[in-house]
């Protein structure tokens, strides 16, 4: 039951970016940016909290996700520091994700090279 | 006309000795070579890297061996040529320059992005008819890879690719163009102007460079009075399937009938459905090899007596393109002729 509901909410937000891409003259970029501030807005709202009670990983994987995480981090951290924790709680609550962003992307690129699209 | 003025009307010459076509050569890569114009490829690579380090430099290995070909089946060598005459899609023309480093030849370097091969053809066939040059070089190159990370993303990145967008063609082509020989000939070439109708969209290329081939073609009819019917095959550089239509439909509005003869290099280079390449091919390969590939050897073998290529350019950079300008455009056009008048 888990996987379907991930499944569902991870697919509904995956469609709205589709929908925008095939529609408009959005590009990729945009979209990602778009959907990261709308993670940090619905975040901070506590519009998007029910949805990852709800969908789990299918609501925290997708780049929406990380704009809520970085919400919640932001608030937790304004909460216990003041000010400075509002500006260092959103990256502090992002940090396992970032450092292995980091990690595993320099790691491909010692091991892969680039090859033209087919 | 007074005796020596060349010009013809608006935008065209018409050369009192046209130069004639000695020799050309074409390389693709392989996708290319899996498309419906394979058999008239000179030169099909299985690797588009071609034993290079990098997507540049394999670009100006491709170029470079498109050239010494070139001279090669002419039974020529860099001495017998007065000047080189290229152009890419890279930053600085770098494929260009370095190819030019390796050959020894007088080189002037063009830009006009995807048109380049007949603004060569157009200056080399000029500077002949001058009679600055006996012969003359007109070469250009693009490469997927390369102009996929110059002009839209890091090849590494998975994004997804519009329906409108074009894939650049991997490849290059070559002509050499004599003072003396038994043609083809060129005999005219409408200079074309900047065509800039507002469209930004830089994943819809076809779009924006039509009006500048509509443009180029009516001043071609007005200049040289001919009509459509005059020429066997009316061929535009890369609009793709949208650009051809749009042309068409321009065209029509303008009172031209564009029939069967007219079609687009972008379009017919690859199999937009089998090979997912969707509104069609793209770069400054696209006419150059579908030009010294196909047409020149269609020529050759009687298909066409007379044939007017307008390759198309857009002329942007993602610099200015992402400060919100839109596209200039631009289409140069040669008529290609068996027939020296």
């Amino acid at each position: 039951m888990e996987f379907i509901k991930a499944f569902i909410v991870g697919g509904l937000i995956c469609v709205v970016g589709q929908v925008i891409l095939d529609n408009t003259k959005l590009t990729p970029a945009h979209i990602l940016v778009i959907f990261l501030t709308a993670g940090v807005v619905l975040g901070g709202l506590g519009i998007y909290e029910p949805l990852v009670k709800f969908g789990g990983a299918g609501a925290t994987v997708p780049i929406v996700g990380f704009g809520y995480s970085l919400s919640q981090g932001a608030i937790e951290g304004a909460k216990s520091k003041g000010v400075i924790g509002a500006f260092t709680g959103g990256l502090t609550a992002n940090a396992g994700g970032v450092a292995a962003a980091i990690l595993f992307g320099y790691i491909m690129a010692l091991v892969f090279k680039p090859k033209t699209k087919s | 006309m007074l005796d020596g003025v060349k010009k013809l009307g608006m935008q065209s010459v018409k050369f009192q000795n046209p130069p004639s076509i000695l020799s050309t050569y074409s390389i693709v890569g392989p996708k290319e070579g899996e498309g419906p114009l394979k058999d008239y490829f000179d030169l099909i690579l299985e690797d588009d890297m071609w034993g290079q380090e990098s997507f540049e430099k394999a670009e100006s290995k491709i170029q470079e061996e498109t050239i010494k070909s070139a001279l090669s089946n002419g039974n020529l060598t860099n001495k017998d040529i007065d000047y080189l005459l290229a152009g890419d899609l890279l930053n600085q023309i770098i494929t260009s320059s370095y190819t030019a480093r390796q050959l020894n030849i007088p080189f002037y370097g063009l830009y006009g992005a995807c048109s380049t091969m007949t603004e060569s053809l157009s200056l080399g066939a000029m500077l002949i008819d001058g009679g600055f040059a006996q012969k003359v070089i007109c070469a250009t190159s693009s490469h997927f890879s390369s102009a996929e990370r110059q002009f839209r993303f890091p090849l590494e990145y998975g994004s997804q690719r519009n329906f409108s967008s074009q894939w650049t063609v991997t490849g290059a082509g070559a002509t050499i163009l004599s003072a003396e020989g038994n043609g083809p000939y060129i005999t005219y070439a409408t200079t074309g102007k900047i065509v800039d109708m507002g469209i930004r969209d830089a994943t819809n290329m076809g779009a924006a460079m039509a009006p500048a081939a509509m443009d180029t073609l009516i001043n071609h009819f007005n200049d040289t009075g001919f009509s459509p019917q005059d020429y066997d095959l009316i061929v535009s550089g890369d609009l793709g399937s949208i650009g051809k239509s749009i042309v068409i439909d321009l065209m029509q509005e303008k009172g031209y009938a564009l029939s069967d003869n007219f079609t687009d290099c972008g379009y017919e280079i690859f199999d937009s459905k089998e090979q997912d390449t969707h509104a069609g091919g793209s770069g400054c390969a696209c006419a150059a090899t579908v030009f010294n590939g196909y047409i020149y050897k269609e020529i050759m073998k009687g298909s066409f007596n007379r044939v007017l290529l307008v390759a198309t350019g857009a002329l942007h950079s993602t610099t200015i393109n992402q400060q919100g300008e839109s596209i200039p455009s631009i289409a140069h056009a040669v008529t290609i002729d068996i027939n020296k008048a």
